[in-house]
């Protein structure tokens, strides 16, 4: 973990409400992990203080991408910075995926939208290629697609109004995938809350491991605010852990949707 | 040029440290800065037992700041010594203890326990957090509850005893002379501003909580006031804090009358504005050719 200033190299629109932001990033490209996330200062905000968190897209050489939406005051002023701004990273943060060690099992990535891009990195370390699960309210939210196949992975992409792909929600492939052959599978979730919650559900019923990355609101960024916090099992019941620290990515089975009373 | 001050029987080596919350139990940041040249390592909230804390979502950032109902989410006397105080009894600066309680006797209790503990160099009360439902902020906002908690903890330790208090009061002498006489070795002034923030998509308030404390750039101003009538009301030194982002800041709560001051939020978004603050506290000093930082402590001018 360190801190920097960084130097933005690209900050283009992608499709819609996406864009994509490259960054020199030397040390942090050379640390980052699939999973892991960068804290970013966006310094024209002079009464928005807080750093804003970013999953890491790709990472080549001296440089780090992400693939980021339009969501709020701090993303609406980070798209209309231009190469050449500089950008405060506190980075790489938080533990990530648990990469596969061997070919033996076959890795499904489960993504909601743009959690797709917080994947690539693990897709790209893993010793063979898997499938992709990709789910978006309208064909514009199916990104970095080719990235992917590139890579050698089938992307299997859903749409609900069906404008691309299947029509539908990202599980309903999913589970028609475990239904022919749950054995030897893993899966690899990041995307909006039900959708993480439904994989779990899914793992639980088809009994193959799940990792989430799961998106909480955050302040510091390095487990001192304790604002992160999500309730998973310990062992005296439960405890909240650290989305920053302990998170983002946790097994499945540990997460408790719910706070227990 | 001296940087030393001295908060009762706690001396530090420059008149900056962290505010209790924001800096996590010092290892966190450990990695990111040096934290033996910091005045002092303030660490979170500590009562006797674990604190779950309350619900999420337990922050939310306004304007120049923000608020935070996190409930003093901690690991308890025995948690804390067990898994941070071997990392920070090894630092050459000393570790400023904030502990609370839901009783008189539990904060008693949990200064006794401090006290046995080799290395510590003061105990900051907790009379303040407005969070909680039970402790904290009614201690701090009742003379006669702030006296005897003060009291009781003066008798169960010979740590210094920082009593933090509350800005909610109508004027915070009374409070300040009832921590003095009590027994405290010094104040910390202040804590966060009881506040509110609604999404108005949903209607419902930004914090689970409902209401939280209002910290950051945006109370400064406030907090500076109380410092100042503070420092007037009693003779033991002030720990200022509220809002400070760099050395500017800082020097204004010392020209207020505070002996040194505490960064708080910032670290959350600046983790290193404490080591900017001390290196800008001596250029000021050099600038202005001030040989000892003592000698800002209470010098603003308020004669015309």
């Amino acid at each position: 973990m360190l801190e920097e200033l960084v130097q933005i190299l690209a900050n283009e629109r992608d499709v819609g409400a996406y864009f994509r932001l490259t960054l020199h990033a030397p040390e942090i490209a050379r640390r980052i992990q699939p999973g892991q996330f960068v804290h970013i200062r966006i310094l024209p905000m002079r009464d928005a203080l807080l750093r804003r968190p970013f999953s890491v897209f790709q990472a080549a050489g001296d440089n780090v991408s992400i693939l980021y939406k339009v969501v709020g005051k701090g993303t609406a002023v980070l798209s209309r910075m231009q190469a050449g701004d500089q950008l405060g990273a506190l980075g790489p943060l938080g533990h990530g995926f648990t990469v596969p060690k061997s070919a033996g099992e076959k890795p499904l990535l489960v993504a909601g939208g743009y959690g797709m891009a917080a994947m690539y990195l693990l897709a790209q370390c893993s010793p063979r290629p898997g499938v992709v699960f990709v789910g978006g309210r309208r064909r514009v939210d199916i990104l970095c697609e080719q990235e992917f196949r590139a890579l050698g992975w089938d992307v299997c992409a859903t749409t609900e109004d069906g404008s691309y792909g299947h029509r539908g929600l990202v599980t309903e492939p999913l589970v028609a995938e475990l239904r022919r052959d749950a054995k030897g599978k893993r899966l690899f979730a990041c995307g909006p809350t039900p959708m993480l919650r439904a994989v779990a559900r899914i793992a639980e019923d088809f009994d193959v491991p799940a990792e989430l990355s799961m998106d909480e609101h955050m302040c510091c960024g390095v487990g001192v605010c304790l604002t992160c916090v999500i309730p998973v099992k310990s062992a005296d019941g439960w405890e909240y852990q650290r989305t920053c620290t302990e998170g983002p990515v946790f097994d499945s089975k540990e997460v408790l949707w719910e706070v227990p009373r | 040029m001296n940087l030393a001050v001295q908060v009762g029987a706690l001396r530090m080596q420059n008149p900056v440290t962290v505010a209790s919350g924001t800096f996590g139990y010092g290892v966190e940041y450990a990695r990111l800065l040096d934290l033996n040249q910091l005045g002092a390592v303030t660490v979170k909230g500590i009562r006797l037992g674990p604190v779950r804390g309350n619900s999420t979502p337990r922050t939310a950032e306004v304007a120049s700041g923000m608020l935070n109902a996190i409930g003093l989410q901690g690991p308890g006397v025995d948690g804390f010594i067990a898994k941070y105080w071997p990392f920070l009894k090894e630092l050459t600066v000393p570790t400023i203890i904030n502990i609370w309680g839901t009783s008189v006797e539990e904060y008693a209790e949990v200064a006794r326990r401090f006290d046995a503990v080799e290395g510590v160099g003061a105990l900051e009360l907790n009379v303040s957090c407005p969070n909680i439902k039970e402790g904290g902020a009614q201690f701090g906002t009742d003379c006669k509850l702030l006296s005897q908690v003060v009291a009781a903890c003066r008798r169960a330790t010979r740590l210094p005893l920082i009593t933090k208090l509350s800005p909610n009061v109508v004027s915070i002498a009374p409070y300040a002379r009832a921590a003095e006489e009590a027994g405290s070795d010094a104040l910390a002034v202040t804590n966060s501003y009881p506040a509110m923030a609604i999404d108005v998509e949903t209607r419902r308030p930004k914090l689970a909580n409902v209401t939280g404390g209002l910290t950051g750039p945006c109370i400064k101003p406030i907090a500076i006031k109380l410092v100042w009538e503070a420092a007037k009301a009693v003779k033991i030194p002030i720990i200022g804090m509220g809002g400070i982002q760099d050395a500017t800041d800082a020097i204004e709560f010392l020209m207020a009358g505070a002996s040194a001051v505490a960064v708080g939020t910032a670290n959350f978004y600046e983790p290193q504005t404490a080591l900017q603050v001390i290196a800008g506290i001596r250029s000021f000093m050099e600038r202005k050719g001030i040989q000892d930082v003592r000698e800002i402590v209470g010098s603003v001018i308020t004669d015309r």
